[in-house]
């Protein structure tokens, strides 16, 4: 399949899961939303340039946002994780081209521990400013702190059982292509 | 000049962050202003179609308790009917009225529209409910919404040729003039983002006894019909800080299960707000109350 096709199959399906299952989960706790759709995010392949990189993921943002009717909240969150993506890339990977041939981010691709590191960081830094925005019009300091560590934890419990019951065919760079 | 143009060059990434980061704060907080728009209309028409799609399946999951709610509201209108009630008195006659109707007319205050809710949420601070009746068919902004077992649920605040988005009492900026019945006082209910189970009443004077159980209705203040079930008081919290009580209401209308629902127009409201509106400007020009 096509790359392109691919990709924007994956970011319709994660955010129609997030919109029809995750957000109907019956209320577990006021910390815990449950957030998983910008994880085909995480996964654009490394050749994609950083203009596209910001504008697949403010797209992204605001499809969600539509569906929630929080124009804008979600959007500003994925184009701040596009934005760091290609730095956070550039520090995690080998720099010796040679050894490194992979498509897209995957634990096969980078390793686990450096995967990890790319997969917290970027989680993190989504809630953090997402729930910072919505903390503005409402809430306290410490409720914020709390949410922003629940909602990590429970995001990542969720990426990483993805990572592990889905395990994406890999695919290599080619000199053809 | 040309090395402006080379420095936007080298930094084109960053400024295209910049751009849109500002475009989707733009979005964000002038959600209210910006609403109206044709373009969040069409977004709302396009995830409106899916969400009728998807609530269709959704709907057999909801479907005993929205049977159950029916059949409650049924009964206690059946209740209600001529025939359960019978005179004791012997000498009952039915006499007619030589005024075949009342001469003093009556005026119309409230209309009711069917509407169903297909895409609901309560997982977070801020939550929006769906229905399937838009501009179209009469829905407009600041009418109220009652679920089909006579209970509050929100207010409309949003409104595209076929769908509309309702404000559930379960948001963090919904404020609604509410009455506890027992004292007759008036309140203000809102929701605290914590826990979807209960809402909170504030703004009822410390002076009145209220119990755990007390019924919590609309009032005629609101945009909602007067005499609607809005909960019942949960917990009263002692607040030493002030002079009122604050309540911990437990919502009567399931939030959980929402699918039939009623659209109340408050056909008056308009000029209600616009009297409030024209008597503040009135007292507040000194023209008028000099000294």
């Amino acid at each position: 399949m096509n790359d392109a096709v691919k990709n924007i199959a994956r970011i319709v399906l994660f955010v129609l899961i997030q919109v029809y299952l995750l957000n109907k989960i019956p209320f577990l706790h006021r910390f815990i939303a449950p957030y998983l759709y910008f994880l085909p995010l995480l996964w654009l392949p490394f050749s994609v340039s950083r203009q596209w990189l910001l504008f697949i993921g403010f797209l992204t943002g605001l499809l969600l946002d539509y569906f929630m009717m929080t124009p804008g909240l979600h959007a500003a969150a994925c184009l701040l994780i596009m934005y760091v993506r290609p730095f956070l890339i550039n520090i995690l990977t080998p720099k010796d081209i040679s050894e490194f041939n992979y498509k897209e981010p995957s634990p096969k691709a980078m390793q686990w521990t450096p995967y990890m590191v790319y997969v917290v960081i970027l989680t993190l830094l989504h809630h953090f400013y997402m729930i910072l925005l919505e903390w503005l019009s409402f809430g306290t300091f410490l409720d914020f702190l709390i949410k922003v560590v629940a909602t990590t934890g429970i995001s990542l419990l969720m990426i990483f059982a993805v990572e592990l019951l889905f395990p994406r065919r890999l695919k290599f760079r080619t000199n053809t292509a | 000049m040309r090395n402006i143009f080379l420095f936007i060059s080298r930094y084109r990434t960053f400024f295209t962050f910049l751009i849109l980061q500002v475009v989707a704060l733009w979005f964000l907080f002038n959600y209210n202003r910006f609403h109206r728009t044709k373009f969040l209309g069409i977004a709302n028409e396009i995830t409106g179609r899916i969400n009728t799609q998807y609530n269709k399946v959704e709907d057999y999951f909801a479907m005993k308790a929205e049977n159950q709610r029916l059949n409650r509201l049924n009964d206690s209108l059946m209740n209600l009917l001529p025939q359960n009630f019978d005179t004791p008195d012997t000498s009952y006659r039915l006499v007619k009225d030589s005024v075949a109707y009342d001469t003093t007319g009556r005026i119309r205050q409230y209309v009711w529209r069917d509407a169903k809710v297909i895409y609901n949420t309560i997982n977070f601070q801020k939550n929006y409910i769906q229905l399937n009746r838009g501009a179209n068919q009469g829905v407009r902004d600041n009418m109220s919404v009652i679920s089909s077992d006579g209970s509050a649920v929100g207010v409309v605040v949003n409104v595209s040729p076929n769908y509309s988005v309702v404000m559930s009492l379960l948001h963090v900026q919904s404020k609604r003039s509410v009455l506890l019945k027992r004292t007759g006082s008036m309140g203000i209910i809102e929701w605290d983002g914590k826990n979807p189970h209960y809402l909170v009443l504030r703004n009822i004077p410390r002076s009145d006894s209220v119990v755990v159980g007390d019924t919590v209705l609309t009032n005629v203040f609101s945009e909602f019909p007067p005499g609607f079930m809005v909960g019942r008081v949960a917990e009263v919290v002692k607040d030493k800080g002030s002079n009122f009580h604050i309540l911990k209401i437990r919502p009567s209308a399931n939030f959980f299960s929402l699918q039939q629902v009623h659209v109340v127009e408050k056909l008056h409201l308009n000029e209600q707000k616009e009297l409030l509106e024209a008597t503040r400007k009135k007292i507040d020009d000194p023209k008028n109350f000099p000294g």
